[in-house]
């Protein structure tokens, strides 16, 4: 382990995908090695694009990489693809446009299935991009799943999210509704060669004009991945965004509020081993039959195994703080 | 600790244009619980075995239909060898004359799958070789 890890840091590819296995599997010795290579980062751009699936996120990611290496950054890219919820297997495919990277070694390009979690990301993504900025990756980029409307995890480890839209997607209710609309700070409209593109940029546009007192106004930006119209002009405004969260208070507000994100991750990721270890000790063919019989009801299942983990006192509270969800802020940087 | 998934590249070297049996063996792999990254069509060797080294694959599939079989075997096998990833499974199928296929597995390739074979052929042969790999480890 501690050969490999020295091995990453000087930058050998294998090591690097190595331990990136190692941090999605989950490994026992995971912890110690974060713990070890996390004073070595923070220093790369972590980067989000997020969108629906089909509005052209990996045509867009090759491009950007493109535009990012031209300006002397090494890149590294997690593109993560959803995993079935039958078999756990997964096709991995968004590099297919990007693969004409492979073979640049300022480039590092790793595929992910989100193995269960829900929110657009795996957890292996957010913890892997550590390792990346440790070995000193200059952008991180992360493109998430093709999302809906609410996958917005991707506000928890990305320093600048990007919005990718396309024409034809919906009315300007669509754009109104919370969720993924909140979590842009920069947006692109894609497939800007396509009919109805005008109306969506006026719509995204209109919808950023309602909100007052901010610190920072996503831009919107149309694009054409496909021949890169625009996507210079995007990359400039990432970049400005990264800028503006160094010298702006808002930027270390919205700093600490990722790293308590982190620490919550952490801590949940724990909590749920001991609950699941818990939970499958407990789980006899008894208990399901009570519950089948609805002699018993999950709840009251769920407090007995909450009882063994937490003191007798505490595990009426824990039940019902646990589903406490985060609060996101709309749109301050 | 996380069920360790098999991950496999499937690739497409070379000019032929038809990847229908490498989506479908792709699906197959899927549908058993691997994770499959799929490198899209005209790759060059290169770009195959950076593809297998950044994504840490245990093994790389590779279909070819044009005839160019054996160079493009024995070069990739060269080229993860001399990037120290000798240990990845390399198998593959295609339009693969009987008479190559002893050569190819001399050269180090794990097994060739003619047109025809099921693909639960191709599966279990693959989970085998990997759980076979991982107890060397």
């Amino acid at each position: 382990m501690e050969k490999l890890l020295e091995k990453a840091l000087a930058g050998d590819i294998r090591s690097i995908a190595r331990i990136i296995s190692l941090i999605e599997n989950d490994t026992p010795e995971k912890d110690e090695l974060l713990k070890r290579i996390y004073p070595l980062s923070g220093r790369a751009m972590v980067l989000g694009i997020t969108g629906s699936p089909g509005a052209g996120k990996s045509t867009l990611t090759d491009k950007v990489i493109e535009s990012f290496r031209r300006r002397g950054k090494k890149v590294a890219v997690i593109a993560v693809d959803p995993s079935s919820p039958f078999s756990g297997g997964a096709i991995l495919a968004d590099r297919i446009r990007m693969q004409r990277h492979t073979g640049d070694p300022g480039v590092y390009i790793r595929s992910m299935g989100t193995r269960g979690s829900l929110g657009g990301l795996s957890r292996g993504a957010k913890e892997s991009l550590i390792l990346l900025d440790a070995c000193g990756y200059d952008v991180i980029i992360i493109e998430t799943v093709g999302v809906g409307q609410s996958e917005v995890d991707i506000i928890k480890i990305a320093d600048t999210v990007c919005v990718v839209l396309v024409p034809g997607m919906g009315d300007d209710i669509q754009i109104m509704k919370a969720g993924i609309m909140e979590i842009a700070n920069v947006f692109a409209i894609n497939k800007a060669d396509k009919p109805g593109v005008d109306r969506v940029a006026a719509e995204v546009r209109l919808m950023l004009d309602l909100v007052k007192d901010r610190s920072w106004t996503p831009p919107v930006h149309l694009t054409v991945a496909e021949d890169g119209t625009g996507v210079e002009e995007l990359v400039d405004s990432l970049v400005a965004h990264g800028v503006f969260l160094k010298e702006n208070p808002d930027g270390v507000r919205r700093e600490w509020r990722r790293l308590a994100f982190e620490v919550e991750a952490v801590l949940l990721q724990s909590l749920t081993r001991l609950a699941e270890r818990e939970w499958s000790a407990h789980r006899t063919d008894e208990v399901m039959n009570l519950l089948l019989s609805r002699r018993t009801n999950p709840y009251a299942v769920a407090e007995d195994v909450l009882r063994k983990i937490l003191p007798c006192d505490r595990a009426d509270r824990g039940a019902t703080e646990e589903e406490d969800s985060p609060d996101v802020a709309a749109n301050d940087g | 600790m996380n069920e360790r998934k098999i991950r496999v590249v499937v690739a497409k070297p070379g000019l032929d244009g038809h990847d229908r049996g490498a989506k479908i063996i792709a699906r197959a792999l899927r549908d058993a619980g691997s994770e499959v990254i799929y490198t899209g069509l005209r790759q060059t060797p290169e770009q195959i075995v950076d593809t297998v080294i950044q994504e840490d694959a245990d093994a790389v599939g590779i279909s070819i239909l044009s005839g160019a079989h054996t160079f493009y075997f024995n070069r990739i096998i060269e080229l993860l060898r001399e990037r120290g990833a000798g240990d990845v499974i390399i198998f593959g199928g295609g339009v693969i004359p009987d008479s190559d296929i002893p050569a190819l597995l001399e050269a180090g390739a794990g097994a060739i799958f003619g047109p025809g074979t099921p693909t639960s052929v191709c599966v279990k042969w693959l989970e085998e070789a990997v759980a076979k790999k991982r107890a060397e480890e």
